[in-house]
């Protein structure tokens, strides 16, 4: 079945499975989105504790979710894989670590001789939302506004006088943290807002989703409350991001010669260019706002699904927008011609194909997970169960 | 571009086995135990009997504290191939980078999913859908396993690929022979078996704790024939799972079989040590040779374990390092110098392509593929062979202490099977301060078993194809150097907050409430 397709159709369809997971992955940040409001939406320790049950029975599948992520973006375009994540060294490191603290927080935040001491297993579980949501939106927005990098294959067979056989180098002692001052194009203002657009929509959806998963009045009052807050940054935020990204020169690639230039307005013609697109992007956008005018002017406690499907849409939309329409996904504004796009990073047709068949397991694993989460969450956290149960975080 | 910066590439080596060996404390009681709980779980399901549920409780508990630390110390392994080894993610991430990916579909979903209604679905599904998830908990955990291990074991043996001259990578063309390498079949079954030995000694450990202590004894004695049966039978299998690795290391790395046994002269009816001492014993030939004095050795054993035929010739390190004609074996230098031709014929066919000249391009693809499988040994070219011997003393005592280790595993699960049947064993103190003290051997074991197996195949990232220094990220060595430090100073504090609390609850004790469901 896959593999009659050509290289450049098993190439799309990998950036298609890889958008959905970086899709899935913002909106299971609204775990990270719930760790920095666990003070302001609680005023006792048992309120405090049904709020870190309520996401703390799902972080381990945003985790899984990003690891998943990092594995099928390595099988299948792993040039962005050495290029990214030996270049831009620091950003990811930072943000390992902000996921690395947050994997023990839950489960020993409340045990007894946890060492460190419950504020400090909170605190981690703040650093890792806060942390964890502004890296990786600032490190999705150079997809947009690029980075310095220089890649050359042949550099693995430059032994002459003992250099390093290095094939990505990056031209900054920074390793990707410069992406936060970079004057170029005002790059950092781009990369910062994307970062706290998605800390924000994180925060969004934590709201929608405690609102729908915990009972409890008073929680659901400061969510209320709190969401609105959070809508206005957010808003600021992402218009700004994305009403400057129409302007922005991009990084297109000549389908005939393969060289990288700079179009401008390129991710506007993109969007015009892709009708499907637009659509995915505007309906992402309209269903959030939905979800939010849920959670903020009716009593209806089902705004999470709206948001959480139009984060999905909105996440798509954008991915589609940084590697379709012959544009380069990872751009060097070091050296242009190394930019990345999904045919010169990509696997090879027999490993694509490969993992096409294991593709297919996608859904099923999707119905088992929505299966449990319907029979563990049929019934609501509350009061009651939190003061009674032992075996909580 | 710069020299070949050795400290950039020790440091990144350090962080690599610093996170890997500190994760592996703690996967291998989550692999095991998970089978345990799973086994425990089904008793109770089965007969109803509350007791079993309690002691199916207290162990999830561990799992619980232990499975959290084992996530946050596992996420940096998969980043670490693109953070410090970009080179190797582009040279053989056609290959390497799909198990990683089935992994996280196949295999961690499977875990965490099920992880949470294992751990906070008693009173919210069904008895059976609980136990169902529980089962799923030890066969996703033990699946990634698997994924990991292929993954690994194609490193040792790379094959189902070619090498591909226009995008200078390893592209995969049998997934099949990736999937069912015989080493990594070997590699996952030794894996997993050893960690449910490890499992079994932690919860006879503990068990044993409260026998000392006269506490819990019902649920202490429950968990200990649960466990010594497991243990039994996996540590039986664990014995054969390591000849068969013995065979494959002689056969596909036979210099990591040398270093093992510190053999330097090769021979016919080749000795196993048994136990011994590695001094310095320089020779004009070779001036870091050892030998290995105090020694008892079994004879002709080494030609058995390799080959099974007790006369059998079996290569020392100096017959690979310097050749031995009467066996065929070439010397590393001849390696080194198709290595380089190799390296150089891939330079000029990309010149020659460049420049449009197919002929001349066809041709140094053919010098390229006569001499591919040295690839790896050109990057020695103008150095020293001793480069690509491994720390002998290092995976010497590895190997002993893990096979010695091994064997007394057996007798110990023996043992305790045996006196808990004669419902003896709560009266025998020594043997059971021998259980606690067993306790920690099992690590032992198994950061044993690692260092054999990846210090053994030193310098090799890809056996033959790619040495470290080939591999590695190209950052200032600072950067790993800080890095390092945060992992060591985040896991160590990690690992003391984990102990601190698995020892308050082994403390505290499984509680019995079975009136729950």
């Amino acid at each position: 079945m896959f593999e009659n397709l050509p290289l450049i159709a098993l190439q799309q369809y990998w950036w298609v499975i890889v958008s959905v997971l970086g899709a899935l992955l913002v909106f299971l940040l609204f775990v990270q989105g719930g760790q920095t409001m666990l003070g302001v939406l609680s005023r006792d320790s048992s309120e405090k504790t049904m709020l870190v049950n309520s996401i703390g029975r799902k972080w381990d599948l945003t985790f899984t979710t990003l690891v998943t992520f990092g594995g099928a973006f390595f099988a299948s375009f792993p040039l962005f894989y050495s290029t990214s994540f030996g270049g831009a060294y620091w950003v990811w490191m930072a943000i390992l670590f902000a996921f690395i603290i947050q994997a023990v927080s839950y489960e020993y935040r409340t045990k007894a001789s946890n060492f460190l001491g419950q504020g400090t297993y909170e605190i981690f579980l703040f650093l890792n939302g806060l942390l964890g949501t502004i890296l990786l939106g600032a490190a999705v927005s150079t997809f947009f506004t690029g980075s310095q990098f220089l890649v050359d294959k042949m550099n693995l067979v430059t032994l002459d006088s003992g250099n390093m056989p290095v094939i990505s180098s990056w031209q900054t002692p920074f390793h990707g943290l410069e992406a936060v001052w970079t004057l170029e194009h005002l790059a950092f203002l781009q990369n910062i807002a994307l970062g706290l657009a998605v800390f924000f929509l994180a925060r969004i959806n934590a709201n929608l989703y405690f609102i729908n998963n915990i009972n409890d009045s008073q929680i659901e009052k400061r969510s209320r409350r709190v969401l609105k807050t959070n809508t206005i940054f957010f808003l600021i935020f992402f218009l700004f991001w994305v009403i400057r990204l129409m302007f922005l020169d991009g990084f297109a690639v000549n389908p005939e010669t393969k060289e990288v230039f700079m179009e401008s307005n390129k991710y506007l013609n993109n969007l015009l260019q892709m009708p499907l697109v637009l659509v995915l992007f505007l309906l992402g956008v309209v269903s959030v706002l939905f979800g939010i005018f849920k959670g903020l002017f009716t009593t209806a406690k089902n705004g999470i699904w709206f948001s959480g499907l139009g984060t999905v849409l909105t996440v798509l939309a954008l991915f589609f927008l940084a590697g379709f329409n012959n544009t380069a996904y990872y751009p060097s504004t070091y050296d242009l011609q190394s930019s990345l796009t999904i045919e010169n990073s990509s696997s090879s047709h027999f490993t694509l194909t490969a993992m096409s068949y294991v593709s297919i397991l996608v859904p099923f694993v999707l119905a088992y997970i929505f299966y449990a989460w319907r029979s563990m969450d049929k019934k609501k956290i509350d009061r009651n169960e939190v003061e009674s149960d032992p075996h909580l975080y | 571009m710069g020299n070949i910066d050795f400290s950039l590439v020790d440091w990144s080596r350090a962080q690599f086995a610093l996170t890997a060996m500190y994760h592996w404390i703690f996967v291998p009681l989550t692999l095991g135990l998970s089978f345990i709980l799973a086994i425990m779980e089904s008793i109770y399901v089965k007969t109803g009997n509350p007791e079993w549920k309690d002691t199916t409780k207290f162990w999830m508990t561990i799992f619980g504290i232990n499975f959290a630390i084992g996530v946050a110390t596992g996420i940096i392994l998969e980043f670490e191939f693109g953070t410090n080894w970009s080179n190797y993610s582009w040279f053989v991430g056609d290959i390497f980078g799909a198990p990683l990916a089935i992994e996280g579909i196949m295999a961690f979903f499977m875990e965490s999913t099920f992880i949470a209604v294992m751990f906070f679905g008693w009173n919210k599904v069904s008895k059976k859908f609980h136990l169902v998830s529980t089962w799923l908990v030890a066969i996703g955990s033990n699946l990634s396993a698997l994924w990991i291990l292929v993954a690994n074991g194609w490193m040792q043996l790379p094959g189902g690929t070619k090498f591909n001259p226009d995008t200078a990578r390893n592209e995969m063309i049998d997934f099949w022979s990736v999937l069912f390498s015989p080493v990594a079949i070997n590699k996952f079954l030794h894996t997993v078996t050893s960690a449910y030995v490890l499992a079994a000694i932690v919860v006879i450990g503990i068990s044993a704790y409260y026998l000392l202590k006269s506490k819990h004894s019902l649920f202490a004695k429950k968990s200990i024939v649960v466990a010594a049966v497991f243990g039994l039978i996996s540590s039986l299998y664990l014995i054969t799972t390591g000849d068969g690795s013995a065979k494959q290391v002689a056969k596909y790395q036979p210099m990591k079989l040398a270093v093992m046994e510190g053999l330097y002269e090769g021979s016919e009816g080749a000795p196993l040590q048994a136990i011994g001492v590695l001094v310095d014993a320089p020779t004009d030939k070779n001036p870091n040779q050892k030998e290995v004095k105090m020694n008892i050795a079994l004879p002709g054993g080494l030609s058995f374990l390799s080959f099974g035929d007790f006369n059998a010739f079996v290569p020392g390190i100096n017959d690979l390092l310097y050749g031995n004609s009467k066996y065929g074996i070439e010397p590393y230098q001849d390696k080194i110098a198709k290595g380089k031709l190799a390296i150089d014929a891939l330079r000029n066919y990309r010149l020659a392509k460049k420049a449009g000249n197919e002929d001349e391009a066809k041709q140094h693809l053919a010098v390229l593929n006569a001499n591919y499988k040295y690839f790896g040994y050109g990057f020695y070219s103008g150095r020293s062979e001793q480069e690509l011997v491994p720390d002998v003393p290092l995976v010497f005592y590895a190997f002993h202490i893990m096979v010695g280790l091994g064997s007394y595993f057996v007798v110990f699960f023996i043992l305790m099977l045996f006196l808990t049947m004669k419902n003896k064993i709560q009266d025998n103190r020594i043997i059971l301060i021998l259980a606690v003290l067993t306790l920690p051997l099992a690590f032992v074991a198994q950061q044993a078993g690692w260092i054999v197996a990846e210090v053994g195949r030193q310098p090799w990232v890809i056996q033959n194809l790619m040495p470290t220094i080939a591999a590695v990220s190209q950052i200032s060595s600072t950067n790993v150097m800080i890095t390092f430090g945060l992992f060591l100073l985040v896991f160590t504090a990690l690992l003391i907050a984990e102990l601190k609390i698995i020892f308050a609850q082994i403390k505290k004790g499984p509680e019995a409430h079975s009136g729950n469901n």
